[in-house]
């Protein structure tokens, strides 16, 4: 009896000793040479319409998922060779730690302490969001700071709710907040006169404003009451594959500065420019410096588009207008660094 | 028995009904009040409710004819379908979530008759269940399909079958363990037993998702499916254990001594003497906690797996059918219902059975 039992506990304490030696070799090896040898980029995206959603068929589709797919072109030249999981707010940060995703497209905002504390690395922002309200049109405000004495539904248990505290405590004017817990409830009590209006990520705003019935008795309100900067976010311990990802946005960018889309690009083949041929891959100098393939901008701009075009694909049917979200060139925060 | 008799037999039937109701509903002056506040609560919901499902709704367009109108939206329900049930799989392969179906749905109906377990079954079973994991990761044929892409209907189904099978062996080890006389041996059982029913399963979802990963070392397999599987199986074993030492403790000592007296060495007396009428006895119960178990995995939905609950979820983010959530979980409750509602009615048939020819 005691022979067995001390075997026994043997066998338990090492079991202990060997989880615990195992969660100290957590992975932490290069990102891209993982995502090769795998010959596919793993990415977490969420669930948000315009942004991501699958379509009837299955098949993921939307402004972060076109950025997905424009990185697998960088990587593999296959815009295909990119896998994309759907995960909940609270899993997606450690999945990306754990090595589960390659790079994270779920519109994840950047603060100073994801930065600094998280051990993984931001993009450049693709998308600059913001919490928004959204008013009904009869009681005649156009600006948020004619909100005085209105009533504002808030989605209870998010930032949103202090945004907004602060925002009119700032402008000393008075509101009453109806917190809501539910979703589709939201909808319901702008539509049947509740709430004045409601104030959410305008990100999200857009989608509720597609629900109601009558879309046009509604409008979004331009103050954005919070900064919102959405990028995609890479594993840390690999620059290369950050810088890939920063490129990959910035090609798009740039190509929407040269006024280059997936239609007229092969047009721009024969331009003259230099830089425009270094670009496309027409002189192959900047390419080999960098170790890409020549063609890498060209076919994420052919097969995926520019900014802009991603944008009116997904997002201009929804009815979002493009605000900040413009090239620095026609007044937006969208700046590309030179290729060069 | 005279004509007349004959002739009034249907109409004593019928009779004997009516009585049986009169005094059901309205028996007393309690009943009566009762039955006249449900009645006028059916009759105040039922008609708004059959506007919204039948009269105002709408059965084919776009989601601008759906909003035009106040009734549910069929329309969605209608082009979204496929994808609620079989959500991000591949559409051109689509005929393998279909096969896993139906082979999980022919198992399972093999497996509910008493006349089919034979030993066959015990090793069938997880043969067929293993084929289908097989299936849906795309052999045999040329191009994988990664358990991130699995969804739907399949996948609730063969997280139910694989976790189950997994959890029924493992269980009656354990509740072997817990009635061992090796003192560490139950403690540990009994520990382990404790340990996982005093922890929710959303718990253990969790940790399957977020700190499994991080204590497996490099290069082992991250995919959340298998992991969140390993985990349930885990959970639901002790679940399980305790309805199987249930049986264990039916079983009426003599037959241990009985096994004994006779030479029978521990495990060929479990084997061949108690198990097979302690497993007899657990059999209800386990249907029971199997239907439980079903209704349990649209927990997966939290740990963003794409079971069928989710599936519906994400089908109302499409910009083309934006936030008809009703309809879409009206589905799932339908499919879920249909489930749980013929394995409850299973339950009872076996039980009588059961109980009528003896549990031995």
């Amino acid at each position: 009896m005691t022979v067995r039992s001390r075997w026994l506990r043997w066998m338990v304490a090492s079991l202990v000793g060997a989880i615990g030696l195992m969660s100290t070799a957590a992975y932490a090896g290069p990102t891209l040479d993982r995502i090769k040898s795998r010959g596919l980029i793993r990415a977490g995206v969420g669930t948000t319409p315009g942004f991501f959603e699958p379509d009837n068929n299955g098949r993921w589709r939307g402004f972060f998922i076109d950025y997905g797919r424009a990185l697998a072109i960088a990587v593999f030249g296959d815009a295909e060779k990119i896998e994309f999981t759907s995960s909940s707010p609270q899993q997606r940060l450690p999945a990306l730690q754990s090595g589960e995703f390659d790079v994270l497209l779920s519109g994840v905002t950047i603060t100073i302490t994801r930065a600094f504390k998280l051990g993984f690395h931001f993009g450049p922002t693709i998308f600059y969001d913001g919490q928004g309200l959204l008013v009904r049109k009869d009681i005649g405000v156009t600006s948020a700071s004619q909100l005085d004495g209105a009533t504002i539904g808030i989605q209870s248990g998010t930032t949103g709710e202090l945004n907004i505290a602060d925002f009119f405590r700032k402008s000393r004017h008075q509101f009453t907040p109806v917190t809501i817990e539910d979703t589709s409830e939201f909808v319901a009590a702008l539509q049947s006169g509740r709430v004045d209006a409601i104030t959410q990520d305008s990100s999200d705003l857009v989608g509720k404003l597609a629900q109601l019935k009558n879309p046009n008795d509604y409008v979004l309100l331009p103050e954005r009451l919070s900064k919102e900067p959405l990028a995609p976010a890479v594993a840390g311990g690999d620059d290369r594959s950050l810088e890939i990802v920063n490129w990959t946005v910035n090609a798009t960018l740039q190509a929407e500065e040269w006024g280059i889309t997936s239609e007229n690009i092969d047009g721009f083949l024969k331009s003259d420019d230099p830089a425009i041929k270094r670009f496309l891959g027409v002189d192959p100098s900047l390419a080999e410096a960098i170790g890409l393939d020549p063609k890498w901008a060209y076919n994420i701009i052919k097969t995926i588009g520019n900014h802009g075009e991603i944008f009116d694909r997904h997002l201009k049917p929804l009815g979002w207008e493009r605000g900040y979200n413009r090239l620095w060139t026609s007044g937006g925060l969208l700046y590309s660094p030179p290729f060069r | 028995m005279t004509a007349i008799e004959a002739a009034r037999m249907p109409s004593r039937r019928l009779g004997r009904l009516w009585t049986r109701w009169r005094t059901g509903l309205f028996g007393t002056w309690l009943n009566s009040a009762i039955t006249i506040i449900i009645g006028l609560l059916v009759l105040w919901l039922l008609p708004p409710l059959l506007r919204w499902l039948v009269l105002d709704a709408t059965w084919q367009g776009t989601s601008a004819d759906c909003l035009a109108q106040d009734g549910a939206c069929w329309a969605f329900v209608a082009a979204k379908l496929r994808f609620i049930v079989l959500a991000l799989y591949p559409i051109q392969l689509q005929w393998r979530p279909e096969l896993v179906c139906l082979l999980l749905a022919i198992l399972l109906a093999v497996a509910a008759m008493p006349r089919f377990w034979r030993r066959e079954l015990i090793v069938g079973g997880p043969v067929v269940i293993f084929l289908c994991c097989l299936l849906m990761a795309g052999y045999p044929g040329p191009s994988r399909v990664s358990p991130n892409q699995w969804g739907g209907l399949p996948v609730t189904l063969l997280v139910w079958a694989v976790c189950f099978a997994v959890s029924v062996p493992l269980a009656i080890l354990l509740s072997l363990a817990r009635r061992s006389r090796m003192q560490a041996l139950r403690l540990l059982a009994i520990g382990y037993i404790e340990f996982m029913r005093a922890i929710p399963m959303v718990a253990i979802l969790y940790f399957a998702t977020l700190m499994l990963p991080m204590a497996l070392p490099a290069g082992l397999s991250t995919d959340k499916m298998p992991r969140a599987m390993i985990m349930i199986s885990l959970f639901w074993t002790a679940y399980i254990a305790e309805i199987m030492r249930g049986g264990l403790q039916a079983v009426p000592i003599g037959q241990e001594e009985a096994a004994a007296s006779l030479g029978l060495g521990y495990w060929r007396s479990m084997r061949l003497i108690i198990l097979p009428q302690a497993l007899r006895m657990v059999i209800p119960g386990l249907v029971n906690q199997a239907i439980g178990f079903l209704l349990a995995t649209s927990l997966l939905a939290v740990i963003g797996i794409v079971d069928i609950l989710n599936a519906a979820k994400a089908a109302a983010t499409d910009p083309n059918w934006l936030g008809f959530y009703k309809e879409a979980f009206l589905v799932v409750a339908a499919i879920y219902f249909a489930i749980g509602y013929g394995g409850s009615r299973y339950s009872l048939w076996l039980e009588r059975r059961l109980g009528r020819c003896g549990p031995h």
